[in-house]
């Protein structure tokens, strides 16, 4: 394990500002031909699936690549709202990510605070413990969770049932510890010596200094659970608990025919479905650059 | 703990103190600090772990609420099951498709990108954020757009015209997989230019300036600066693709219709939610979860063990 060790104000600037390294070259116009071709295959399908969720009638054909006007319709996100009642769905997924979002907040700031910088007993074997859990794929333990989570506890169809398993991200975990390990360590000595508690310190120190991090693990961690497919279709079979992604797969799989644009329809459910976290990270995207992410998985 | 001692401070504190920080460390708030996620991880990882052992070991399956069964010890007759299942080792093969087309498309494409970025361009941000656009995204929203994409009349085989598969790329034996691999591949390409920008901007410029002033060619300097410059990337590229590999279901499960035709895009997570969940067959899927749990594992060690014998 190589740790990445920069100082707080590296890691800011960074984040703030990862402009090039490499000089402008007059040769550079290959890399925006490069990158143009790059960024027509990324964005393309998001482009593809605006258009066909505004068709009226589905143009699979080059000319439906170009919206039409005699095509167009908000038709399909109304048949979508009929048959998955969107706001319903929606708050499920909010429940869902927000709960995740919150005790991975609170509880994984602890976990990477106690790792980072506390002399305790059993630090050791929590460090190893979070390092398996990051490298053993939570799919391959659907089958014991299962039995625990909707069998043995009765959690089926319950926000707890669906949270559990993803509550403190690990990964945020991990990040949060690489940040506070950065942190110079005469700074909370001196605090120590001053008389401040381990959790005033955390809060009126630590966090205040790692904030960048912060919204990076936050960020990170709203796209786990927003977007998790497996674990809450395992667990909810009644339509009124299904977070969006269950509800509309479920719809992929069985609808068709009872609507006059099924893919319109679909589509329009897809564009519900991402646009939150397109533009959350979109909103926050210089929190979301490569030394912040590099340092996280560096370790 | 020396110099803590010499502190008048903790001369006054009492010797339960001290013995107390001699167990329990010299900050024992660590452990409360450290309690919900150490018991986080007790219930919702070791010991559904342990209980996937053991139900791998009996013979296991779901009754109705209240009813007690016999769950009589089986030895290794799941594990032999699994092993000796031709749809199994389908998808321990259809895994191996994945990541032989995944991988190398994975490092050339993101390597290329990342470079790309890696100056001062125009419209510099934009390009990056499309780059990562789909990383963030649902899944499930993604198959959608997919699958209307890559239909038998969909638009890319307008495109194609007489070069498109027949049947179409999702439900033909042959491209099945390989549609699923380059997927994830597109899906996933965003995140991983992002760590390939960090990497390069690792890379010190001084390395770049001495190779130019030799004369190498472009190709040189990619071959002797950037590629060893970024090789703790590629080899995480590797690693995670595998742990992708090993996690695949939504992909197999909505875009190819339940890892079609006839199990060629099946994956093992998909086998263990048809055979433990909708087959009630738990201690088979078990037995395959403890399996992959191991081989991962042993990857991600032997990964640790190459990369410490490198440096």
């Amino acid at each position: 394990m190589t740790e990445t060790v920069r100082t707080v104000d590296e890691v800011v600037v960074a984040s703030e500002d990862d402009t090039a390294v490499e000089p402008r070259t007059p040769r550079s116009w290959w890399r925006l031909v490069v990158l143009l071709i790059g960024a027509l295959v990324f964005v393309f399908p998001f482009y593809y699936m605006i258009v066909g969720s505004l068709q009226k009638q589905s143009n699979t054909s080059l000319s439906g690549v170009l919206p039409q006007s005699s095509n167009i319709t908000l038709h399909n996100y109304g048949e979508i709202n009929a048959a998955l009642s969107l706001g319903r769905a929606l708050i499920n997924s909010g429940i869902f990510t927000g709960g995740v979002l919150l005790a991975t907040l609170v509880f994984g700031v602890l976990a990477g605070y106690a790792l980072a910088q506390l002399h305790f007993r059993g630090r050791g074997l929590l460090f190893v413990m979070m390092l398996l859990l990051l490298m053993v794929p939570f799919q391959l333990l659907i089958i014991p969770l299962y039995v625990l989570i909707v069998r043995n506890y009765g959690l089926g169809n319950s926000y707890l049932g669906m949270i559990a398993p993803f509550a403190i991200n690990s990964t945020a975990v991990f990040i949060f510890r690489q940040y506070f390990l950065q942190l110079p360590k005469e700074l909370f000595d001196a605090a120590r010596i001053d008389g401040a508690n381990e959790l005033r310190i955390l809060t009126r120190i630590a966090l205040p200094l790692v904030r960048p991090a912060l919204l990076t693990a936050m960020l990170l961690t709203f796209i786990g659970p927003w977007n998790e497919y497996l674990w809450p279709f395992l667990i909810t079979k009644q339509q009124s608990m299904q977070p969006l992604a269950v509800a509309l797969a479920n719809y992929m799989n069985t609808v068709q025919s009872t609507v006059s644009n099924p893919f319109g329809t679909i589509l329009a459910g897809a564009f519900v479905l991402a646009v939150p976290a397109v533009v959350l990270f979109l909103a926050f995207q210089r929190y979301f650059v490569a030394p912040n992410i590099g340092s996280a998985v560096k370790g | 703990m020396k110099l803590e001692a010499e502190l008048p401070l903790s001369t006054r504190e009492s010797r339960v103190t001290r013995l107390a920080r001699a167990v329990l460390g010299r900050q024992p708030i660590g452990l409360a600090f450290g309690a919900p996620y150490a018991l986080f991880i007790a219930v919702l990882f070791a010991y559904p772990l342990g209980l996937a052992v053991w139900v791998s070991f009996h013979r296991y399956f779901f009754t109705a609420p209240g009813v007690s069964v016999a769950r009589p010890f089986v030895g290794l007759a799941n594990y032999k099951a699994v092993l000796s299942d031709p749809a199994v080792l389908r998808s321990f093969l259809n895994i191996l498709i994945f990541l032989v087309i995944n991988v190398p498309l994975t490092v050339g494409l993101s390597l290329l990108l990342a470079t790309a970025l890696n100056a001062a361009i125009p419209f510099r941000a934009f390009f990056r954020a499309c780059f990562y656009v789909p990383y963030v995204t649902a899944s499930v929203a993604m198959v959608a757009v997919w699958l209307f994409m890559f239909s038998s009349g969909g638009v890319v085989n307008s495109v194609l015209g007489p070069l498109a598969p027949v049947p179409s790329w999702l439900v033909n034996q042959n491209w099945a997989m390989p549609s699923i691999a380059i997927y994830v591949t597109w899906k996933q390409l965003g995140f991983f230019i992002l760590l390939y920008l960090a990497a390069l901007q690792n890379v010190p410029k001084e390395l770049y300036e001495a190779a130019s002033m030799d004369g190498a060619s472009w190709w040189h300097r990619l071959r002797s600066v950037t590629i060893p410059g970024v090789r703790t990337v590629t080899t995480l590229i590797t690693l995670l693709a595998i742990i992708v590999g090993a996690n695949l279901f939504t992909e197999p499960y909505l875009l190819t219709a339940g890892g079609g035709p006839n199990g060629k895009s099946a994956s093992p997570v998909l086998l263990m939610y048809q055979t433990g969940i909708e087959q009630n067959h738990p201690d088979f899927a078990s037995a395959l979860g403890i399996i992959l749990v191991i081989g991962v594992l042993l990857i991600v060690g032997v990964q640790r063990l190459l990369q410490r014998n490198q440096t």
